[in-house]
């Protein structure tokens, strides 16, 4: 097993605080069969991949992927950029990222944390330059918070010292409710894929839950078009009913 | 947020993506900070193919630091003694020392943050706030 990054520097008020779902992306990112298939469609001999996660939270799931670049993807120098909705989880994942980096002991085998941008999914990313994308979305089939208030809900109110309780609420809100099926976030995400994911070996990783239909969901994206592949990879909670979860994973075969 | 970072972003409307214009976004009022880290050789070496250098290069200009070369450098010139006739062959990775081009590049990729100010699209004038090293991409429009 490798080692979970701390998150302890995180006030969980108003940041996602990793559960399951997190831990469920760390295991399949580490699996034997997943480093397999990172480790030769990035070998060595090839430029850094780029390594994107939309909706950072608390940073773990970034930080794990920064700080065991070597177990899952045979290489070190990979980089790694994040984005969240909500700004405090941008601060705190900053923390966690850069810390999980520099515990590697050995200066040169530290991989390259970027930086973590405060936006709405990939839309600030550059078309085709991700390699690996990483998504744990709001996916609880809940309706979606009023974003009317996001710019006021996102800072600490002004002449205050701290945020308000609806503000928390609201900003929890966001980190698990997603609409109809719980795919209306996820859904608008799915289609920026395509002009993210860099052209002959990007690969992205989306969590799901029973809920959002994931068989359905892979079908859609197979008609993506010719090559489009998506399958799962990594499973949990088989017997706890609509919360198991899924990750899949999207990439395309160039034929 | 590190120079690096703006190699992979652009504005976030739509339709400016398109368009050229809308990369890379430009600093403007930005206050500077050097956050100081180890130099990393591999990864300098192993990055020159992914940088956009005409771009990178605009970027150092408006930000008023020192120009870097109009040809990215090659991998060899990243190394100490690079170019002399006693090649690196025969030393081992591990006893490659960073030249002062690789130490030049890692400044200004890896150590130069912008702190505070703004990132402004070349294609629509849209400005993206940087507060506290965090820039931000939201767009009230989206938000509805
Ligand atoms: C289920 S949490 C996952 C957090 C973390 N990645 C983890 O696995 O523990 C979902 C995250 O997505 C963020 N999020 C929700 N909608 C978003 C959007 N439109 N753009 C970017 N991030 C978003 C939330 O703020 C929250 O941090
Ligand atoms: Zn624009």
């Amino acid at each position: 097993m490798l080692p979970t990054p701390s998150t302890s520097h995180v006030c969980f008020d108003r940041v996602y605080e990793p559960a399951e779902d997190s831990y469920l992306l760390l295991d399949t990112l580490s699996s034997s069969t997943e480093s397999a298939f990172l480790s030769e469609r990035f070998l060595q001999s090839t430029a850094p991949p780029l390594v994107l996660e939309v909706g950072v939270g608390s940073g773990v799931v970034l930080a794990f992927v920064a700080a065991n670049a070597r177990s899952i993807f045979g290489r070190h120098d990979i980089l790694t950029l994040g984005t969240d909705i909500n700004s405090f989880a941008c601060q705190a994942a900053s923390q966690t990222v850069s810390t999980a980096v520099k515990d590697e002991e050995q200066h040169e085998e530290r991989s390259i944390f970027l930086d973590i941008v405060n936006g709405d999914l990939a839309s600030s990313i550059r078309p085709h330059s991700i390699d690996v994308f990483i998504f744990n979305p709001p996916y609880v089939p809940a309706e979606l918070p009023d974003f009317s208030r996001h710019t006021d809900y996102n800072a600490v109110p002004e002449g205050k010292t701290k945020t308000s309780f609806e503000q928390d609420s609201y900003l929890l809100e966001l980190s698990y409710a997603g609409g109809e099926d719980g795919m209306v976030v996820t859904n608008r995400m799915l289609e920026q894929i395509p002009d993210i994911l860099s052209k002959g070996r990007g690969v992205g990783y989306v969590l799901l839950c029973a809920q959002n239909k994931p068989d359905i969901v892979k079908q859609q994206i197979r008609d993506w078009g010719s090559g489009w592949q998506a399958e799962t990879v990594g499973t949990s909670g088989k017997k706890a009913g609509w919360e198991k979860l899924h990750i899949v994973r999207i990439w395309k075969n160039d034929d | 947020m590190k120079l690096l970072t703006l190699n992979f972003l652009t504005c976030a409307i739509k339709t400016c993506k398109t368009n050229a214009s809308s990369f890379p976004l430009h600093p403007r009022d930005a206050e500077l900070e050097i956050q100081e880290a180890d130099v990393n050789l591999p990864f300098l070496k192993n990055i020159l193919p992914r940088l956009m250098w005409e771009e990178l290069r605009t970027i150092c200009k408006e930000l008023g630091l020192p120009d870097l070369p109009p040809t990215p450098p090659t991998p060899t010139d990243l190394i100490s003694g690079g170019n002399s006739t006693d090649t690196t062959e025969g030393r081992t990775q591990a006893e490659q020392e960073p030249s002062q081009t690789a130490k030049d590049l890692h400044r200004v990729l890896l150590e130069t943050c912008i702190q505070e100010g703004k990132l402004v699209c070349g294609c629509c004038g849209h400005e993206y706030a940087v507060k506290e090293g965090v820039a931000n991409f939201l767009l009230p429009g989206h938000l509805v």
